[in-house]
């Protein structure tokens, strides 16, 4: 099963990016980082821009876009 | 308050104008056309006496007790069956009929045992009043053995457990049969026998318990005498007093009125003039209230350092104490965001508006959640995006004006009784049904009843089902053209997406399992059939895909025009009693009360300056985020109110890691509950009896809960936390609940006007409340969406990743039954355990005989997360390669096999699609064997 193992982070934000696969991967990313943005805690979106910059294993390419998109994140909600 | 008794009009009331004009002895009234004379008197002040008739039922004209004279008119007709007419002229009294009212007594009498002081229903009773009414001095016939035959050896069926059927005192007026009949749609019980042999029977007369009978208490309710009577007012007497309230189980929201004598509660009676029952019930609100005075109660605050040490109990005081100051320690040690809270549908919009206050102002984050999460967070999500509202389109009401009704991943006559029971009366009067689920839900096929198509689709594809819909409909030229170009957007980038060959009902038949032509024809009924509502539930949410089948829906109800009307629209039936509630008071980490984002400045600064306090903008944690937060080690600490998410929340081993690595766990609870046991702090919750507040139900009706009786535990739930709150720093303090209702209708738009008071003149109201409709807004979108335009949104079916395998080749899709309710804390600990002592697995005989596996053999459940054993049901209901369970029972831990994958928008579980293995079990587990001694 894909998602198992997984970072939370990494699984959530492929699952979002398979419901916009049919989109054009610019257009996608910009849907998916604008639902991140609604809707995750900052440290959730830092964690994920952290997986990015670490490389980004296993992360859906328009999830990685719409990830850098999500720069810089306001993680005041973490601390 | 004295013992409350609505006016009983004998017959029911008719739509329309007033407009036949008559007078009855002297005194004009105007009514509808169709009314009964009966119901014509009683509108006069002339109250005509009857038996038979009471006006949940249609006119039945048996008892002849009700006879009048018409000018004009020959004989002497039952005014129950006799409609008005214009100038009708009509006497009710006179001695020519007292005389012939007498006779009819007399015979009753004849036949009925003369034991009224010490009878139950002494005080409460029809017949007695009628002897009094009609002036009854003596029986010619004799009573009892000297009248000859009689029914007074009758034998008394106590088979079921909330109430009696004494036959002796039946006088066969048919009311509970036709109540069974017709107002709850089960039609278990009949006349048996002709002439002196009749008599109830109660299926194939099998006894109460043995038959089709649902304890909905209808039968009850319409007996005139001590026929069919509650154990309960049997064994404590005639009540008091009453207390108008608000039943705590499902969305449904029924209005009771809870009868006490002293403080002691004898029964709860379904109250006429609630909105969302008008006088039904089923047979958890009416009869299973006695959970909240079990002995299980936790009634003293507990209090413990580590979850391996015993509870200490303590004064309310240090429990406040201790948990301010854990509270406070964790966050000065690992930072703000580090702990938060979860609200409970279970719980009154004041004490959850309290808890999600205390998170946003005293915390200092947002990260609250509430157990809508894992039911319909989908649901406010799709609809907010496609109609600009987080809530259901109708009333309940709006049902009896469907021409075609859509059910979808929903049970009614299991989840929601009472609504099941006005759908099934207008299927009954020729309504059209579709249901599309995996089971064959008794819906389908049910007495006088049979749906039109049943859809057995694949779990995981509802998507795909209706997307097909919508192909049909734009595809075969059935769009609303006019509604669609007038109240919405975006319709021809949709359009032209549903149009696309991958979406017809051909190819998605191999996915979905559902013929073509007949979801052709389903979708061609749905389109042309007039006015075509949709119901769901958590079949539709608890999906990886659960927000975009709800914006799937709300796409087939703007493309066809059923938006906006009574006996159409898109319809959440709502598991929890106050899962609307819930939702509405900012229990989400992103939104504050009312749906505003919390990055909306304005909707933020109208809280900062009444709360005096700066807020974040940003969202915080969900529940399953919080999970994987704890595990993490960034979240520390946890407040959870009446919820038991080590029992409900999917992949128990991940949910129990999640809990152990907590500093502090704080529980609030009536019991100490499956999440106790990882708890450090548990605060004895109120039950509903205990509650002052309000409830808001499916329909966004806003009911009170009025408290019957003292809080047990000697607070109320929101002073708890604002007496935590105030420990931690931040001056919150409420002199009562009305107090936190009138702040949330000075802050929140839609609840604009919404007090106590204001309930308490006009019953109940349904939000949005504003300007323009003070006292609510019954159908939602009539004129424009509260968005303005209703949105089509593209609905791409994606799989879920959740898919059977050679090693887990079935699909398990979990729901609930009639007499259990969640998790079971409350149902299990009543008499309704008489009918589901345990979970049950239930799968196609097929799947088990090619496992060796019998009707009632031990098996054991696997999934790739976990395993479990319970007994097997053999069942044709399932599809084959599919199985079912419940989650009522926390020995079953049906849980340990769902997993952590959820709906993309919101993360709501998908508790509706495991696959699972199914293995005899030869010898029964240790597991098992407790699940037997529950069971028996």
């Amino acid at each position: 099963m894909s998602g198992v193992g997984l970072p939370p982070q990494v699984r959530l934000a492929n699952e979002i990016a398979r419901q916009f696969a049919h989109r054009t991967p610019a257009d996608a990313a910009t849907a998916i980082a604008t639902h991140i943005r609604a809707v995750w805690d900052p440290r959730m979106k830092a964690a994920l821009i952290a997986h990015l910059d670490a490389g980004g294993e296993d992360l859906d390419p328009v999830a990685a876009l719409a990830a850098a998109q999500l720069r810089p994140v306001d993680a005041q909600g973490a601390k | 308050m004295t013992l409350l008794k609505e006016p009983d009009f004998g017959t029911p009331a008719r739509d329309g104008e007033a407009t036949v004009e008559l007078t009855i002895d002297g005194i004009a009234v105007a009514v509808p056309p169709g009314t009964s004379v009966m119901r014509a008197a009683k509108q006069a002040g002339v109250d005509i006496p009857k038996l038979c008739a009471t006006d949940s039922l249609e006119a039945f004209g048996s008892c002849r007790l009700c006879v009048v004279e018409i000018d004009g008119a020959r004989g002497t007709p039952a005014s129950c069956t006799t409609p008005v007419g214009p100038g009708m002229a009509v006497r009710t009294q006179n001695e020519k009929l007292g005389k012939l009212r007498r006779g009819v007594m007399e015979l009753y009498i004849s036949d009925h045992p003369l034991d009224c002081l010490t009878c139950s229903a002494n005080g409460d009773c029809e017949l007695q009043d009628m002897a009094g009414v009609t002036g009854l001095r003596e029986v010619r016939y004799g009573s009892g053995v000297e009248a000859g035959a009689n029914h007074m050896d009758a034998p008394t069926d106590s088979s079921n457990p909330y109430f009696d059927f004494d036959a002796s005192k039946c006088i066969v007026c048919s009311r509970c049969v036709r109540a069974c009949d017709e107002v709850q749609g089960t039609l278990a019980l009949t006349i048996d026998g002709r002439g002196f042999d009749s008599k109830v029977a109660a299926g194939m007369d099998v006894g109460f318990m043995d038959s089709d009978c649902v304890s909905c208490g209808a039968c009850v309710q319409a007996c005139p005498t001590a026929t069919l009577q509650e154990k309960s007012v049997v064994e404590l007497g005639m009540p008091t007093r009453s207390v108008v309230t608000t039943c705590a189980y499902c969305g449904v929201g029924c209005s009771f009125k809870a009868e006490l004598r002293g403080d002691e509660l004898v029964r709860m009676v379904p109250y006429k003039n609630g909105g969302a029952n008008e006088g039904h019930s089923c047979v958890k609100g009416r009869f299973a209230f006695g959970y909240a005075s079990h002995p299980d109660r936790v009634l003293e605050p507990m209090v413990r350092d580590a979850i391996t040490d015993p509870w200490r109990k303590v004064s309310w005081e240090e429990a406040i104490g201790f948990t301010a100051r854990r509270l406070r320690e964790i966050q000065a040690a690992h930072g703000q965001g580090s702990i938060g809270a979860i609200t409970s549908s279970r719980t009154t919009n004041e004490e959850v508006y309290a808890v999600q206050k205390m998170v946003r102002a005293v915390f200092g984050n947002n990260n609250v959640d509430t157990c809508a999460r894992v039911c319909h967070s989908p649901t406010g999500y799709g609809l907010k995006q496609t109609f600009g509202e987080s809530a259901g389109t109708q009333d309940f009401r709006s049902v009896e004006k469907s021409d075609v009704i859509l059910v979808i991943g929903a049970n009614p006559t299991d989840g929601h009784p009472v609504f099941a029971s006005r759908m099934k009366k207008r299927l009954r009067q020729g309504a059209k049904l579709i249901v599309v689920d995996p089971r064959r839900i008794d819906l389908v096929r049910s007495p006088h009843i049979e749906a039109q198509h049943h859809l057995q689709l694949a779990p995981g594809t509802n998507v795909a089902v209706i997307n097909a819909f919508a192909h049909v409909v734009v595809t075969e030229g059935l769009v609303d053209r006019a509604f669609v170009s007038q109240r919405c957007e975006d319709f021809d980038t949709w359009e032209q997406f549903i149009s696309a060959p991958e979406h017809s009902p051909e190819a998605v038949a191999s996915v979905t399992g559902v013929d073509a032509e007949e979801l052709r024809a389903a979708a061609r009924l749905f389109a042309t059939s007039g006015n075509a509502a949709i119901y769901y539930g958590l079949g539709v949410t608890e999906h990886s895909q659960g927000s975009t089948m709800v914006m799937g829906m709300a796409n087939l109800a703007m493309a066809t025009g059923n938006i906006g009307r009574r006996g159409v629209g898109v319809n959440p039936l709502r598991g929890q009693n106050n899962v609307q509630g819930s939702c509405d008071m900012g229990s989400f980490p992103h939104e504050l009360p009312g749906y505003r984002h919390v990055s909306d400045d304005g909707a933020r600064d109208v809280y900062q300056q009444l709360w005096g306090t700066p807020l974040l903008n940003e969202p915080g944690l969900r529940i399953p985020n919080m999970f994987d937060a704890a595990i993490d080690g960034s979240f520390r600490a946890l407040f959870v109110q009446g919820e038991d998410i080590a029992q409900s929340d999917p992949n128990t081993q991940h949910v129990f890691a999640a809990l152990s690595s907590l500093e502090l766990l704080v529980v609030q609870d009536l019991f100490e509950n499956e999440t106790a046991k990882f708890a450090h702090v548990l605060l004895p919750g109120t039950s509903f009896l205990e509650k002052d507040g309000t409830f808001t139900n499916a329909e966004r009706r806003i009911n009170r809960v009025r408290p019957v009786m003292a809080p047990q535990t000697g607070k109320q739930e929101w002073q708890i936390i604002c007496e935590i709150a105030q420990e931690m720093g931040y001056p919150m303090h409420y002199d009562s609940a009305s107090q936190i209702m009138d702040e949330i209708a000075l802050t929140t738009p839609t609840f604009m006007g919404v007090s106590f008071k204001k309930l308490d003149e006009v019953g109940s109201v349904q939000w949005p409340c504003n300007l323009e409709h003070p006292d609510g807004t019954p159908i939602m979108h009539e004129e424009e969406f509260t968005r303005g335009k209703g949105r089509f949104m593209e609905t791409v079916y994606v799989p879920t990743t959740e898919r059977s395998t050679r090693k887990y080749p079935l699909i398990l899709t979990t729901g609930r039954i009639l007499s259990q309710y969640n998790v079971g804390a409350q149902t299990r600990r009543t008499a309704n355990v008489a009918w589901h002592p345990e979970d049950i697995l239930e799968l196609h005989p097929h799947d088990a005989e090619v496992r060796g596996i019998e009707d009632g053999s031990t098996v054991a459940l696997s999934s790739r997360v976990g395993r479990t054993t319970l007994r097997a049901r053999l069942s044709e209901r399932m599809p084959v390669g599919v199985c079912y369970t419940t989650f009522h029972h926390p020995v079953t831990g049906a849980n340990v096999i769902t997993t952590d994958n959820s709906d993309w928008a919101t993360n709501c579980p998908e508790y509706k699609v495991t696959a699972v293995q199914v293995d005899l079990v030869v010898e029964p587990s240790a597991a098992s064997l407790e699940t037997v001694a529950v069971g028996n």
